[in-house]
């Protein structure tokens, strides 16, 4: 089947200007995904404004100097600098100019200055059944899973293509047969302590990812909503280590009030019974650092912190003094929240450092150590933080790494699974 | 050895060395963009370059970025010399059709078995635009 594109659809691919190319760029990729039609969307989120190079930066310049404008709402997801000024970015001149000029073309285009990779805890939160488009991995797999939007995996270019001709490839989660669980990953044998515990989520997450690549799950065996925060880290997880755009928990996630509803021909091909030893093995396998005698920085916030997160980091510092920094990434929709109530002074005289609008491993800000280790609570820093800063990793939960952070070398509560 | 493979993306026929990946890789975070160096120290080819390769990628995972990542190989010369596919890929190949609408050369992909990646193991491929791959001794 070949794609058919409508007659207004045409006419504006057919133009010189921005929306031209825009519309082009989504056709081509419609064409390449073998989509029959392109069809509405209601709005985007953007991975695209994050510099990793001129090429980007040159893009967007010329949607800009072609006059387009995203048709639907568009939110930012993070940038390469801290434009509130709250941690120090060491991205050096000419790349740091061109990342400002990147951030500064995307609004011109249009978008919300929200600079976060949680959208959905930024008040952007499409309704149930809508399509949209939406970038970064972690808030596609959350706006599918959680929201029960329908949105691919837009890669970087398509997302603000898509925002600017208002319309996205009729293909893949998109679809509703495609939306179905084709396997069932049973947690059902793991401890209750385990599973109550808050490194559930990113572990299980992790194992998740890995076990079901890009296919469509659903989870069993979870007796209680586990809120909103432990759904982000699951979904950040699974979408890091695989490709995973969507996954269903039955009882929990929207779309499945119980397994078999949501399983294509009501019964899955294939079942994952996780074992204690497999979630071990998954937690382990977060961790890269080769001992566990010192730490150098504690990084937390991929996805950035909410507001009830910042809560908890609060409280477990209760006031004490850290000897090894905090790295908390946010987005501004939480940071004025922290500055109108004055906490953001107190957590930083304990040693916090405050990272809006970006991320440690999405740009230099952890100071260039030759063999430094960092500590996180996130599956996907302890994902990505090895390739992307340098430091290797040591995995625990929050309380772990603040009690670190505290004491200043790595410790760790057993928590078996 | 030679073989036809399906056109995905057109682009510029090339030659290099191939390298075929035997894990999937997530190009943000998994490859350098400044070099097209493998950094994810998890990878098997953790270390390798996909700079000037014939690149057998076996999928991709993770980050959203990878087709960024692929436009900046292509804008700063250390994209590969051609990819070879075994579906379709939408994030990574928007690198490639972008980077086309900017009016910037661009390597082919092409789509091939995934069970005829090996026979291309260690060996040099040539790649001609209307996507024929042959190995040279």
């Amino acid at each position: 089947m070949s794609l058919v594109l409508s007659a207004q659809e045409q006419a504006v691919a057919s133009g010189h200007d921005g929306t031209a190319m825009a519309m082009r760029i989504v056709a081509e990729s419609a064409a390449l995904l073998g989509a029959p039609q392109l069809i509405p969307i209601a709005s985007a989120h953007i991975d695209g404004a994050l510099y990793h190079g001129d090429s980007g930066t040159l893009f967007a310049e010329r949607l800009v100097e072609g006059g387009a404008r995203v048709a639907v709402r568009s939110t930012l997801n993070v940038g390469a600098l801290d434009l509130m000024g709250c941690s120090r970015v060491r991205l050096e001149e000419p790349a740091r100019g061109m990342a400002r000029r990147m951030m500064e073309a995307y609004r011109k285009l249009g978008c919300e200055q929200s600079w976060t990779c949680a959208p959905y805890q930024a008040g952007h939160r499409p309704a149930f059944g809508s399509d949209v488009a939406w970038g970064e991995s972690n808030a596609v797999v959350f706006c599918n899973s959680v929201l029960g939007a329908r949105t691919n995996r837009y890669g970087d270019f398509l997302d603000i293509a898509c925002a600017i001709s208002g319309r996205a490839p009729d293909y893949g989660l998109h679809r509703t047969d495609n939306r179905r669980a084709r396997l069932v990953f049973d947690v059902s044998g793991l401890s209750a302590s385990f599973l109550g515990s808050e490194i559930a989520w990113p572990v299980l997450g992790s194992l998740y990812g890995r076990e079901v690549g890009n296919a469509v799950g659903v989870v069993t065996g979870i007796s209680s909503h586990p809120g909103e925060d432990a759904l982000k880290a699951f979904g950040a997880a699974a979408a890091s280590s695989g490709a995973v755009g969507l996954f269903h928990i039955a009882g929990v996630t929207p779309e499945a009030p119980d397994a078999e509803t949501i399983l294509a021909d009501n019964r899955p091909e294939t079942v994952i019974r996780v074992t204690p030893d497999m979630a071990a093995k998954a937690r382990a396998g977060l961790s890269t650092a080769a001992t566990l005698n010192t730490i150098d920085a504690v990084a937390i916030g991929s996805p950035h912190l909410s507001s009830a997160e910042f809560d908890a980091l609060e409280r477990l510092i209760g006031g004490r003094r850290l000897r090894v920094p905090i790295y908390a990434c946010t987005g501004r929709h939480v940071l004025i929240t922290l500055e109108q109530s004055g906490r953001r002074k107190a957590l930083e005289a304990s040693g916090v450092v405050i990272v809006a609008d970006t991320c440690v491993v999405v740009t230099p800000i952890l100071p260039e150590l030759g063999n430094g280790v960092l500590m996180t609570n996130s599956g996907k820093f302890a994902q990505y933080a090895p390739g992307n800063t340098g430091y290797a990793v040591l995995y625990g939960s929050l309380a772990d790494c603040v009690e670190s952070a505290v004491i200043g070398k790595p410790r760790f509560t057993d928590i078996a699974a | 050895m030679s073989a036809v493979a399906e056109i995905l993306v057109p682009g510029s026929g090339g030659e290099g060395a191939a390298l075929v990946l035997t894990a999937p890789i997530s190009f943000w975070g998994g490859i350098d963009p400044k070099s097209g160096r493998i950094a994810d120290v998890r990878h098997p080819q953790h270390g390798e370059t996909i700079a000037g390769r014939v690149l057998f990628l076996p999928g991709t995972i993770g980050s959203s970025s990878a087709s960024a990542v692929l436009m900046e190989l292509v804008h700063n010369g250390h994209a590969p010399a051609a990819l070879v596919l075994h579906e379709p890929d939408a994030i990574l190949l928007l690198g490639l059709i972008v980077a086309r609408e900017m009016g910037w050369q661009t390597p082919l992909a092409l789509r091939l078995e995934r069970d005829a990646f090996e026979a291309y193991r260690s060996k040099r491929v040539s790649v001609a635009a209307n996507g024929a791959l042959t190995t040279r001794a």
